[in-house]
């Protein structure tokens, strides 16, 4: 079923386009959230390291886009990127939230990234040909934004002082947003093996976790209630005025080409 | 960031098509590990190494500017040392 939404026609009746679309804002916003360090970052090589990583999950966020838009979920991915509003995104809240400090920043990227490594090395089975590709190119990224991320994390654990209640104020911080993770994905795609079942990964994701945090010397937060509504459009505060800027350009200036 | 806590690494490249590390720059990082990440997430964005070394800039032995002429100007009187100084007879055919 195609239906005319606010900003477009979207069918969001395909489970593989929602799945395609799930994935792809989770990159892109991201994505974006790390871009907003551009020009800000502490150093010249934290600044190439943090666009760096903003451009592998753009890319990917591309690729999904445009296989979502070949399945017919929308005209092209410009127009899914930039002409759905907040209630039509359906990324995780995690990926939202402002940037906060670099402890923040840093861990957000952790938590997604130990979630996403294994994520993506399933995906690179799939039964759809096109999504195992972008996942097998997904997951060298995805390792290394892991790799980079954990080391991070390690050395503000056990860092100063100050660095240490700033990596634990941001654990803190991003814990209740870290269930939505690991709800399940759509039944059908899973059965057939499309996707895998995110409550699968939740061991590798706690191994990964737990080995980080106690070299970082960090405690892994008290278990609590988690923040949900991502997947189905219901955001918090942050999404809708983070794409009044990344989608100023394009609204204004429709159609327009470099 | 102090230069005590992030000291400065030099970076050292293998590109695809080298045999040997060529030095492209330098970085500041706080040990070695992020070094490593900080050369990659500098000098290999476009794809130009297969392998990364980093060094201490502080384990570097460097020969000073001022005493240039004493270390290098009496080679460039040499020109024997070059194998272009020499005629080649043509019976020797390629070499």
């Amino acid at each position: 079923m195609r239906c005319r939404t606010r900003w477009g026609i979207c069918d969001v009746s395909d489970r593989f386009s929602g799945l395609l679309l799930r994935r792809a804002d989770d990159a892109l916003v991201l994505g974006h959230r790390l871009s907003e360090w551009t020009g800000h970052a502490p150093s010249l090589e934290k600044e190439l390291a943090l666009a760096n990583l903003a451009l592998d999950l753009i890319g990917q966020a591309r690729a999904l886009y445009a296989l979502a838009a070949e399945k017919g979920a929308g005209e092209d991915e410009d127009s899914l990127a930039y002409l759905r509003g907040d209630r039509e995104y359906t990324n995780l809240l995690l990926l939202e939230l402002p940037n906060g400090d670099f402890a923040v920043t840093i861990a957000r990227l952790f938590l997604y990234a130990a979630f996403m490594d294994p994520f993506w090395r399933a995906a690179a089975g799939s039964r759809d040909r096109d999504l195992a590709a972008i996942a097998a190119k997904a997951e060298k990224e995805a390792a290394y934004h892991l790799r980079h991320a954990a080391e991070w994390l390690i050395r503000l654990g056990d860092g100063t002082e100050e660095s240490h209640r700033r990596a634990q104020a941001a654990l803190e911080r991003l814990w209740p947003y870290t269930g939505e993770m690991f709800e399940p994905e759509d039944e059908v795609l899973v059965a057939a093996d499309v996707c895998p079942e995110p409550a699968g990964l939740r061991e590798a994701w706690n191994r990964t976790v737990d080995a980080v945090l106690a070299e970082a010397t960090l405690s892994r937060p008290a278990e609590c209630w988690m923040q949900s509504g991502g997947r189905a459009g219901r955001h918090t505060e942050h999404l809708g005025h983070m794409l009044a800027v990344m989608q100023s350009v394009a609204r204004a200036h429709p159609g327009a080409k470099w | 960031m102090t230069e005590a806590r992030t000291p400065l690494w030099e970076v050292f490249l293998r590109s695809r098509t080298g045999l040997s590390h060529r030095h492209v720059g330098s970085v500041h990082a706080a040990d070695a590990v992020m070094a490593l990440q900080a050369a990659r997430d500098t000098y290999t964005r476009r794809g130009e190494g297969l392998s990364i070394w980093v060094v201490p800039s502080a384990a570097i032995t460097a020969s000073d500017p001022a005493e240039k002429g004493m270390l290098f100007e009496p080679a460039a009187s040499k020109i024997y040392r070059h194998p272009t100084f020499y005629e080649v007879p043509d019976e020797v055919g390629h070499m």
